[in-house]
Formats: C-alpha cells, structure tokens, sequence
C-alpha cells in the first residue's frame, strides 16, 4: 500500500511543481486570484477533512479491538464527513461556475477586469478589477485549481465508494475476525488524501492571502 | 493460521484513541494557527538581489508539513511501524524533494544574471 501511495506522492507532486513555477512566473496574477477563493469554506473543509481522517482511524481501531458495531458507525461518520466534503467543494465549484471563473468551460477575462459587467454576481461578490494582463493570466491560476481539487475530489469519489463497500461488508461479519489489513489500508489511502488537502489548502488559499 | 502470522497477530501495535484525540485536536489547532497566520503579513528577507524569501508561504507551508507529519507518525501508524515502512515512507518522501527540489531550482535561475 505504501509503494501505491508513492506513486501516488509524485503523480500529485507533479501537479504542485506546475503550480509553484506558474506561480513564480505569473506571481501578481495568482495573488489576486487567489483572494477570489473563500477563506471560510477552505477552513471549514479542512476542518471537516480532518474530523473524517479521525473518524478513519477510529475505523481502524474498531477493527483491531473487534467491535463490529462500533466500526460501522465511525465507517458511516467517515462517509458522512466525507459527502460534506465534496458538498462545500461544489458550493465554491458553484460560485466559480456563476463568475465565468472555470477556464476551459465557463471562463471570461472580461469577468476579472471589469466584475461590474455582472451586475448579479457583482451584487453578490463585490470584487475588486484586475489589470488586463493580470486577469489573463488568472486562467493558469483557476486551471490548476481546478486540475488539483478536481483530481483530489476524484480520490474523494472513490474513497467514498470503497467506503460504502467495507460497511457492506462490516455489516455481513468482516474485518473484525482478526483481519484488519484490507481497512487498514484504506485508512492509509484516505490519510493520504487528507494530507493532499492540507498542502492544496496552504497553498492555494492562504500563502497570500494577506 | 500459519505461525508466521499469529507473530505478525502478536507484534500489531494498536494505537490507543486517546492518542487520536489528542493528534486531531492538534490539527485543528494546526488549522487554527494556519489561517490567522495567512492575515499577517509576515514580511520578507532579501537574501541576494533577484532572491527574495518571502515569510508567509514558508511559515504556512512549516505548519502543513507538521500536520502532514502527525498523520503520518500517528494517523498512518508509521511511528509504530517496521523499519522497512519507515524507510520506505522517508525515501519516497527524500525522492519527492529531490525531484521537485531540482525542477524549481532550475526554473527559478533560468533568468539570473540577465540583469
């Protein structure tokens, strides 16, 4: 498990080394981007990140101790905190999806220079006017958000997933025989996606926020 | 089952919940102290011209990679894991440095003494 995850160290490494050279390289553009994020649902979202890492390692616990019961209701919690997760992930989504903030897809310049030119979402956001080639280069900013939120919710997903197939299990008797292996091997895979969290939001909600 | 096995049943350290407590109000606490540090400016150190640290990403990144530590010590169960596992994890996380560590160092100097 530990050498899958090792692939997996270098596959999201990859991911951070583009961001911190696009940031270097278009350093006044990703601070002002960057503020475009919510400070309050990133902190919130860590927070829950890490209740549900807790709850994980409560799974494992159960598991080795061999109390069926109290497994399933720390898997169940990790599910729950989990769902929250990727639901505040689509609330700032949303907010992005509204601005014309997703590059590729739903993405206008035109948004960053002159936000007044949406009155609704002015209303809503009050955000301040970027320069031209500022607000140009604001697209690499929101395209690596995007690629790195996207691809760790894409974890989440799939965490979730094999979640919901160990409390089937559970429920039917496994994992608290003696064989703990298969759960705690998952717990290592959601950690590590909760430690992508912690660097992705360091990274891209808070070293500039100042 | 095997007598392989039944040592390997023996030698499963189990990490009490006390200690999950204690490491998941630390990163809360960690969470804390990450965002009010974000509100400041922390200032920065020229360090040779062209070069400038900059204090706010180091001290957010110094406090995430606590965070990242007590997971992996406690959350992961390295702390009470073979050597082989704690070397595994410290060579991949050595790799990773060295990797991303040398991609930067070149894009960062590619335009000194250009000036």
């Amino acid at each position: 498990m530990w050498l899958f995850l090792l692939t997996e160290v270098m596959f999201f490494g990859g991911l951070f080394t583009a961001y911190l050279i696009m940031r270097n390289w278009y350093y006044q553009a990703f601070v002002d981007a960057s503020h475009q994020l919510s400070i309050f649902w990133g902190t919130a979202n860590t927070a829950v990140l890490i209740c549900s890492s807790f709850t994980m390692a409560m799974s494992v616990w159960s598991a080795e101790v061999r109390r069926r019961k109290s497994l399933l209701v720390y898997l169940c919690l990790t599910v729950v905190f989990g769902l929250a997760f990727l639901g505040i992930k689509g609330i700032e989504w949303h907010e992005k999806w509204e601005k014309h903030h997703v590059p590729g897809m739903r993405y206008s310049v035109q948004s960053f220079i002159d936000p007044q030119s949406d009155p609704e979402v002015y209303k809503e956001y009050k955000d301040a006017a970027l320069a031209p080639d500022a607000a140009q280069k604001t697209e690499e900013y929101f395209f690596l958000y995007f690629a790195m939120t996207g691809m760790h919710a894409l974890h989440m997903v799939i965490g979730i997933g094999i979640l919901v197939f160990m409390i089937f299990r559970a429920k039917a008797g496994a994992y608290t025989t003696g064989h703990v292996t298969f759960v705690e091997n998952f717990g290592l895979y959601w950690h590590f996606v909760d430690i992508i969290w912690i660097y992705l939001f360091a990274l891209l909600y808070l070293i500039s926020r100042h | 089952m095997s007598e392989q096995n039944q040592q390997h049943e023996q030698e499963h350290h189990i990490v009490s919940p006390v200690i999950y407590m204690i490491i998941l109000l630390a990163l809360l606490v960690g969470t804390a102290l990450t965002v009010l540090a974000s509100y400041f400016d922390l200032g920065e150190w020229h360090v040779a011209p062209g070069l400038t640290l900059f204090w706010n990403p180091v001290v957010a990144l110094a406090i995430a990679t606590t965070k990242m530590m007590l997971v992996v010590l406690f959350f992961m169960h390295v702390k009470y894991s073979t050597k082989l596992t704690k070397l595994t994890v410290a060579a991949g996380l050595f790799t990773f440095l060295v990797l991303v560590g040398m991609t930067l160092a070149d894009y960062f100097t590619r335009a000194w003494g250009r000036w």
